[in-house]
């Protein structure tokens, strides 16, 4: 039982990371209908300019105390990948918005591809390893569960995160504007709202929370990859059809569940085929739930 | 129908084979072994091509799991092979028909899904695909390393292993295929395929029977892929999970959307830019995938039917794009 709940706490520090990205995708989707295949790009870029900021500038140097460094990396990379958000979706995706279904996905791909191997030509293709001491090494241990700070760390952050979000959603003017524009966008711009720039927000927004998760990656795992935004991205992409894309809470408990089942599967079945396991979820929902677990309909309405 | 050169004089256009024809078969006598064996890659990926080209071009489906029909038909020759000493040649039509098979089981479930899900699906397939060879099942696929010594095929008595054999080999393999497709383009299947890409809905109005056509489809695209991989296992005698991962979906898919879906020269087409032109720039090999992420995106916005594309894709891409002045047919628009 000790053992289940520690794989339950270690799979829930993994999902909250894959509910963040699947935010980002899921966002995208309930607006413009697209498969961004770049956010996992976006994700992995953010581990890495996190890794210029601490260990190439220094920066954590240069400041005072090492909460406001780190507040102060957190920021600014969150900063600068939602910049290359937004001009991702000007360069490849807006002058697609008219065209066949066809056309942007192939423009994702072409951003994804493109990306990564700017990063790759830029750091190279081996792994870059995140200094050690970013965040002192306290554990707790509570009913025989061991949680380390980064963990806590982890799990506050990325829920403060995601209830932001939530709240700016539904609770807010901007968020009732993005939620009509993804209902329908003509309508919309008929009741007076931008949708240029509600897109554009939601290229901010998903970027700038794929970022944050990125940056907790690195520090957490401490090893990052030009090729890790591929990996994350798909397991992001699952949690949100997991629980139903569109959905911003349906992202959330998609990643969740998506990171506690992931683990037990690699502890309780085998870690080689732990990969599997999210590939399997996300063909079993497509098939038989396509509508996620609280989401809309997907199946071609014929 | 897929002429981009459907006003050219006949005469010209037979004169242009012939010379594509003289041009193919004196290749090897004029290439070095390098170049050879590029025209033989350039083969085997015009078959891939041309078999997802069935799939994502003529129906409409998108597949970005291609690699794993790939990978069907040439880890079941490479198991045949090793395990049972069955001829490879023999092994030819039969990894094919179990690529058939696989993509029957695949497609089956998933075939009611909207456009990228379907795509994400196949992905998800492809990379189990992966993972299992990568694992070991029941000690059957070599696990990372693969499976080493499958033999060469012997045609008559004739064992076929210089790059130059090869060549020949694939390419009649590409030519037969080609004529069997174009027959196929104007056949009821194909003409079904197409109506089914227009519109579905009206295409089951008009009692096609969807769901069959598709399946068929899927069934015919991942044979052919898994007829490649037969191939393209023979011809390297070593096989690996790397070479089957999403990258080589990835690229097939490119090559089929780039050279313009539906097309056959298309196929040709985007294969020469996603193989063989990298190795013309091999001194900017690290640059040139950064290079072709760019010109996906701006092939997209600037010509959206791709290089070569078929003439039926043409219209339809261009009148969904381009608002038509009231009382011109779409006909004059493409016909230029």
């Amino acid at each position: 039982m000790q053992e289940f709940l520690q794989q339950v706490v270690n799979g829930l520090t993994i999902g909250s990371i894959y509910a963040l990205v699947a935010l980002g995708y899921t966002m995208v989707y309930g607006i413009l209908k697209l498969i961004n295949f770049a956010h996992g790009e976006l994700f992995m870029i953010g581990s890495f300019l996190a890794f210029t900021l601490i260990v190439s500038a220094n920066l954590m140097e240069h400041i005072p105390h090492p909460v406001a460094g780190l507040v102060a990396v957190f920021l600014l990379v969150a900063l600068m990948v939602a910049v290359i958000g937004l001009i991702l979706e000007r360069v490849a995706y807006r002058p697609l918005r008219r065209s066949s279904r066809l056309a942007p996905l192939v423009s994702a791909l072409g951003a994804s591809i493109f990306l990564q191997n700017a990063i790759m030509l830029v750091y190279g293709g081996g792994y870059l390893v995140f200094p050690e001491n970013l965040v002192p090494n306290i554990e707790w241990s509570v009913g025989g569960i061991n949680i380390g700070l980064m963990r806590v760390i982890i799990l506050a952050l990325s829920i403060s995160l995601m209830l932001f979000l939530y709240l700016l959603v539904q609770k807010t003017r901007l968020g009732a504007a993005m939620r009509a524009c993804s209902l329908d966008h003509d309508t919309a711009r008929l009741m007076g709202i931008n949708v240029d720039r509600i897109i554009a927000l939601v290229f901010v927004i998903g970027p700038a929370l794929g970022a944050i998760a990125g940056i907790m990656v690195g520090m957490y795992y401490r090893q990052i990859n030009f090729t890790m935004g591929w990996a994350y991205g798909l397991r992001a992409f699952t949690a949100a059809i997991l629980g139903g894309i569109g959905n911003i809470p349906g992202a959330m408990v998609g990643g969740l569940l998506l990171g506690i089942l992931e683990t037990i599967g690699a502890g309780y079945v085998a870690a080689a085929w732990k990969d599997v396991v999210a590939f399997i979820i996300l063909i079993l929902i497509l098939i038989l739930r396509p509508t996620g677990l609280l989401g809309e309909r997907v199946a071609e309405k014929v | 129908m897929s002429r981009g050169w459907h006003n050219w004089d006949p005469r010209y256009l037979k004169l242009a084979y012939l010379a594509l024809g003289v041009g193919a078969v004196a290749y090897p006598f004029l290439a070095n072994t390098y170049w050879i064996d590029v025209a033989n890659f350039f083969g085997i990926y015009v078959l891939l091509g041309l078999s997802l080209n069935i799939i994502v071009g003529y129906v409409g489906l998108f597949n970005l799991g291609q690699a794993a029909f790939y990978a069907v038909g040439a880890y079941s020759t490479a198991i045949l092979n090793t395990a049972f000493h069955i001829p490879v040649l023999w092994l030819l039509p039969l990894s094919g028909l179990l690529a058939a098979l696989m993509g029957y089981l695949i497609s089956r479930p998933i075939l009611h899904l909207r456009g990228d899900y379907l795509c994400i699906v196949t992905i998800g397939f492809g990379e189990i695909m992966r993972i299992t060879l990568n694992n070991n099942p029941f000690g059957l696929t070599g696990g990372p390393n693969g499976i080493m010594g499958i033999a060469r095929p012997e045609i008559l008595g004739f064992r076929l292993f210089q790059p130059h054999h090869y060549y020949y080999f694939i390419w009649l393999i590409v030519l037969l295929t080609v004529i069997a497709l174009k027959r196929l383009e104007n056949s009821r299947i194909g003409r079904a395929w197409h109506y089914i890409r227009e519109d579905e809905l009206a295409a089951a109005a008009m009692g096609i029977d969807v769901n069959r056509m598709k399946l068929l489809a899927f069934m015919l695209g991942a044979g052919l892929a898994g007829v490649a991989g037969n191939i393209y296992a023979t011809k390297m005698t070593v096989i690996a999970p790397e070479s089957f991962s999403f990258w080589e979906s990835v690229v097939m898919f490119t090559i089929v959307v780039l050279g313009g879906p539906g097309s056959i020269p298309g196929v040709v087409v985007g294969t020469l830019c996603m193989v063989v032109l990298p190795e013309l720039f091999r001194e900017f090999a690290k640059a040139r995938m950064l290079v072709f992420g760019l010109a996906m995106i701006l092939m997209m916005i600037f010509r959206p039917e791709g290089l070569w594309p078929a003439r039926r894709y043409r219209e339809e891409i261009r009148s969904a794009k381009e608002e038509l002045p009231a009382g011109q047919k779409p006909e004059t628009l493409s016909g230029a």
